[in-house]
């Protein structure tokens, strides 16, 4: 053991060599995991950003460590591939850096793995020293009103992932054959759905938009996009690039109130940065007398998107067939109080608007995964110190399951770093003990394979990959993704 | 083991031309010097040959408008040569000997220095977020709009944050000092709000 020492600080002072000095981060890498019998092995169950970030940071502090990324789908990437709007492809640019990630030696990726079906928690834990949930939010907030269920009527999350190719919103085949399009909510998710909606076909038809949902589009009556929210514009949820968007959006005009923004320009200068410089840009579009040339712009539009403020979801109104969403009742509300802790109270007044497609765009929402593992119900988390579970020792969280669903992807990277940093701490403190060796994927994949589940290597995401792009060269497209997890799974036999 | 580590993490970002998403060439910083060694022939389909070959060009002409051998911390004309100073997480300091026209994201990762380019210098997140000495900070020019945009969303946001993917070296930034925001236990504490996502 002394020697070891006496080796590394001789090699500390042969000079700050980049690669010592990333070795010890100040203190010795994978700490007593160096000294033990065996490699220390995680299990990571997720394979969206906050999966890979984890197992990034993890393989880098340690490089002993064999870390597991397991995904229910045969794909990997997450919100990335499913989530990230197809016009926004710089922002898929990290799928490199997770590829690169998943091909570092200590990595494994086993796609098409359920994990709480096909696998258990307990199971995992006892084949891997440390567990890390990452596997998201995969529900949604309800509005919780009358006629919710009405044809016509969708969550953001299952219309995202409809026109982003997530299997299991294939089905949903939305009519677009209405005039006016509702939106509830007025996040990034929320903008996004309404770009998506009224961008033109040209734009649409390049991207990895799937070709089910561009025929859709392309055939769509959709010429006017509520984006509704309770609130006012100074609690708007959505950030600025994509308000900017909805203003640069070709052959659209925006419909504002300008009653909505009325005493915001007396306190905008008071706001912190990002909320001044956004709200800024909205009072600009509500209020100012655009130039003639805009002017001119927005009289050619055929296309109309508008912020709603102060309302509220009551009830989905039905055609006379009762069968379909044909308008959307609305409560007005007030604000009490101002900034983000401002409440929106009941007015009493309610208003009607004719719309045939809803969609509630109100937050995503993690599930349980397992009895056994600590849920926070109220919150929809994993109760956590820091990514260390709550009562359960060697079970970490990193993502949405840890914070709930809210940020961006550099919000996901440090919190992601961050559980990896927890887990290295417990490592190095013994508080984690990966003394002792354990089986890891071994024995993992010996259950898998008495349970009839084959697993999707990285390799054999990287022939889906193959088959999708090249699919996608046909019709101009960046890829034109594979649509079914059997269809996936008939590629990687092959 | 740690060396190969090392290269891997600083050819991460050089073969980003492995990209099976098609790069925006408008944000990167490659295309603004006209460094670029696709240049205007980029190529709609990419075999993986193309890539490679694509890569193994910017090893060899590095991020500065001057040439240098990849690792190689001495250039030719010392008028060109940059000092800087990274402030990783850990808040250990690491003097850098740098170029004129160096790229403050791939200086970094050229050095091993743990600043995420999640979107490769376009423009579409806040991932390499620095922030830059108070000296030299006024020193910068202006950022774009769209920089401020991306900055908005950073968590963390100071006053002198800047994206390093849109720093480029100067002289007159000697002896500037570029510190990774902390990921920080003090994130999540009391008066923190939801970011949008």
């Amino acid at each position: 053991m002394s020697s070891h020492r006496l080796l590394f600080s001789g090699l500390w002072t042969i000079g700050r060599t980049r690669w010592i000095s990333r070795l010890h981060e100040g203190k010795h890498g994978c700490g007593r995991a160096f000294f033990s019998s065996g490699k220390p092995k995680v299990c990571i169950v997720g394979g969206g950003p906050a999966g890979f970030y984890t197992a990034q940071h993890l393989i880098k502090a340690c490089q002993d460590a064999e870390v597991d990324i397991y995904e229910r789908l045969p794909v990997p990437f997450g919100l990335v591939r499913f989530g990230v709007a197809p016009d926004h492809p710089e922002v898929k640019n990290v799928i490199n850096t997770f590829t690169q990630t998943a091909k570092q030696s200590g990595c494994s990726f086993y796609g098409n793995v359920n994990v709480g079906k096909d696998v258990s928690i307990q199971e995992l834990q006892q084949a891997y020293h440390a567990v890390v949930l990452s596997y998201g939010a995969e529900g949604n907030r309800t509005m919780g009103v009358p006629g919710e269920d009405l044809a016509g009527v969708y969550s953001a999350k299952d219309f995202v992932g409809w026109y982003n190719g997530l299997p299991n919103c294939q089905q949903l085949r939305p009519d677009l054959s209405c005039e006016t399009a509702v939106i509830l909510g007025q996040g990034n998710v929320a903008l996004d759905i309404a770009r998506i909606l009224l961008s033109p076909v040209d734009v649409l038809k390049k991207t990895d938009i799937t070709q089910p949902a561009l025929e859709a589009l392309t055939k769509s009556q959709i010429r006017r996009v509520l984006i509704v929210g309770r609130r006012g514009p100074a609690q708007i949820a959505c950030t600025i690039k994509e308000v900017r968007e909805m203003v640069n959006l070709p052959d659209t005009r925006p419909e504002m109130v300008a009653a909505d923004f009325q005493g915001l320009r007396e306190v905008v200068k008071d706001l912190p940065r990002p909320r001044k410089r956004l709200t800024e840009l909205m009072l600009k579009t509500a209020l100012e007398t655009p130039g003639e040339k805009e002017q001119e712009r927005r009289n050619k539009a055929s296309r109309v998107w508008a912020f709603r403020f102060f309302r509220s979801p009551v009830e989905i109104l039905a055609n006379p067939d009762n069968n379909r969403a044909a308008g959307i009742r609305l409560a007005v509300n007030k604000l009490e109080g101002s900034g983000e802790g401002a409440q929106a109270v009941l007015t009493g007044e309610v208003e009607d608007v004719a719309c045939g497609l809803v969609i509630s765009s109100i937050g995503y929402k993690s599930l349980p995964i397992d009895p056994s593992v600590p849920f926070d119900s109220r919150k929809a988390i994993v109760p956590n110190n820091m990514g260390r579970v709550q009562q359960a020792a060697g079970l970490y969280c990193s993502g949405w399951l840890k914070t709930g669903p809210t940020g961006v992807i550099a919000t996901t990277m440090n919190n992601s770093f961050d559980t990896a940093r927890s887990l290295m701490e417990d490592m190095d403190s013994g508080m984690l003990d990966v003394s002792a060796a354990k089986p890891g994927s071994q024995n993992i994949s010996g259950l898998l394979e008495k349970r009839g589940v084959i697993p999707v290597i990285f390799s054999d995401w990287e022939k889906i990959d193959s088959v999708e792009i090249s699919r996608g060269e046909a019709t101009g497209k960046p890829r034109e993704k594979l649509l079914s997890v059997e269809e996936m799974l008939q590629v990687t036999r092959q | 083991m740690m060396a190969a580590s090392a290269a891997a993490r600083s050819s991460m970002v050089l073969t980003f031309r492995l990209s099976r998403v098609l790069p925006n060439c408008s944000s990167c910083p490659f295309n603004k010097l006209k460094a670029c060694a696709s240049g205007s022939a980029r190529p709609q389909r990419r075999t993986s040959l193309d890539s490679f070959r694509t890569a193994n060009r910017h090893l060899q002409t590095g991020t500065g408008l001057y040439h240098s051998e990849e690792g190689s911390s001495n250039a030719e004309n010392p008028d060109d040569v940059v000092n800087v100073v990274y402030v990783d997480r850990s808040g250990q300091r690491i003097p850098i000997k740098a170029k004129v026209g160096d790229n403050v994201l791939y200086l970094a990762h050229k050095h091993g220095i743990e600043l995420e380019g999640a979107c490769e210098a376009s423009l579409a997140c806040s991932t390499c977020q620095v922030y830059v000495s108070a000296a030299h900070f006024d020193k910068l020019p202006e950022p774009e709009e769209r920089e401020d945009d991306m900055l908005d969303m950073a968590p963390m946001l100071q006053e002198n944050s800047r994206l390093g993917c849109q720093i480029f070296l100067t002289r007159e930034l000697e002896g500037m000092e570029l510190t990774l925001p902390k990921v920080t236990r003090n994130f999540y504490v009391d008066g923190h709000t939801p970011k949008p996502h």
